[in-house]
């Protein structure tokens, strides 16, 4: 018999980031659909940055749970577009990051692509501040455009003095 | 898939793959030789950016690549078209082949580069291939973040201490000549924009050059005064550093033919 989709769901969210495992998949929004094709369960997942090499782990780590579960027929596939963006990490998934010690992203704030507004950015015109996930101060900075993993960058509290990962706005 | 252009297709299938190279041997040669640095960049926190920048990158061959061999439909995959293929089958820009110099110098290839994939990834991204316009999509996010950062760091280079800004300007000299094979259009360009495929390069040219004036002026850099450019890269007539960065790049697959892990 076939278990419904919410079942599958459910059994999903269970499953963590293998990077930041203090987030499920459900909550990073990578899971992009699930349905049955017939007797074949086909999970559509999309990857966070091109390169991300956590991208093969999730898939591997989907199939393993989903076949502990009894799913024996079951189809993994990559959806490109629409591209993941941080818009999909859900409500739960951001304040999991803060209390696991990692800045989520400040909503509104990815690059453009239109030049207009580049030079300013980069004068510090519009500049964004990011909350310690520490300590609650806005008074950091950013140390670094990358962090641990292509998805954060590395900042400063200039106030604790703690260093910590910005999950960045994508 | 069905809602592909493929039936009817105005372009051939050959002219198609070549362009796909471009794109893939691009991101991939760029790539490699920026994740030369990991382990070696001047501070810790330089290198883990470069290392990840490196690895957007080799992501974005790979979305190409695939493309690539599903369209040549000969059997090859992403692999077999980075790791068994010689110098003259690759079709990248001569700018990512060049050497990586000192610091400043693939900061500003960085920037040269990602001034143009810019523009040129979202004007792909209403490419009537819709996979074209997948992995544009993906990639304009990525590519749009790499541009903040080396245009930030050119000018703070540039317009750093008397010695950064010496390297920077030489780094600018010496790369020059270097940019304009990116907007040099052909019969393969011709082709994929007369199909409503990409869009002809010549034509992203004053985009690029907006940014490039921009950012170059902040840097207090000078930008040089020639339009000669090296051309062929595209083509798969290189420089020389393109086989010394394969014969690394490709030892493995080379000497353990078929080896995985």
């Amino acid at each position: 018999m076939q278990v419904s989709t919410d079942t599958v769901w459910q059994w999903l969210s269970e499953i963590p980031d293998p990077e930041i495992p203090v987030l499920s998949l459900t909550d990073l929004g990578v899971i992009r659909d699930v349905d049955w094709d017939a007797q074949t369960l086909v999970v559509t997942v999309t990857p966070t940055y091109s390169g991300c090499p956590a991208t093969a782990v999730i898939n591997l780590d989907i199939e393993t749970k989903l076949r502990s579960c009894g799913i024996d027929d079951l189809r993994l596939e990559q959806r490109l577009s629409p591209p993941w963006t941080t818009d999909w990490l859900t409500a739960e998934g951001r304040e999991k990051l803060r209390a696991y010690g990692i800045a989520p992203p400040v909503d509104g704030t990815r690059s453009k692509a239109a030049q207009p507004g580049r030079l300013a950015r980069l004068r510090g015109e519009g500049a964004f501040s990011v909350a310690c996930p520490r300590c609650g101060s806005e008074n950091t900075e950013k140390i670094s455009q990358f962090g641990s993993t292509p998805c954060k960058a590395a900042y400063r509290c200039k106030a604790c003095l703690e260093p910590f990962d910005y999950f960045k706005c994508h | 898939m069905a809602d592909n252009v493929q039936t009817g297709d105005p372009v051939a299938n050959d002219m198609l793959f070549e362009w796909l190279l471009r794109r893939g041997d691009t991101a991939l040669v760029l790539g490699h030789r920026v994740s030369e640095w990991c382990g070696h960049s001047p501070v810790l926190e330089e290198d883990i950016a470069l290392a990840n920048i490196a690895l957007d990158l080799i992501g974005q061959a790979r979305l190409w690549l695939s493309l690539a061999g599903e369209v040549e439909g000969k059997g090859r995959g992403e692999n077999e078209l980075a790791y068994l293929r010689d110098a003259w089958d690759f079709r990248n820009v001569l700018l990512t082949e060049q050497p990586n110099g000192d610091f400043g110098k693939t900061l500003m290839r960085q920037f040269l580069i990602d001034a143009y994939q810019v523009p040129l990834m979202e004007a792909l991204k209403t490419s009537r291939d819709n996979r074209i316009a997948a992995i544009a999509a993906k990639t304009a996010k990525e590519v749009a973040y790499h541009l903040d950062r080396s245009a930030d760091l050119v000018i703070r280079l540039g317009d750093g201490t008397a010695e950064s800004h010496r390297r920077m300007q030489e780094a600018l000299d010496a790369l020059w000549s270097y940019t304009g094979e990116m907007f040099a259009s052909d019969a393969v360009d011709a082709a994929m924009a007369e199909a409503g495929l990409a869009p002809d390069p010549a034509g992203l040219k004053l985009l690029w050059q907006e940014t490039v004036n921009a950012v170059l002026d902040e840097a207090t850099l000078t930008k040089p005064d020639s339009d000669f450019a090296h051309l062929g890269g595209v083509n798969g007539r290189h420089s020389e550093h393109l086989g010394h960065l394969l014969a690394e790049m490709q030892f493995l697959q080379r000497a353990y033919p078929g080896a995985t892990w």
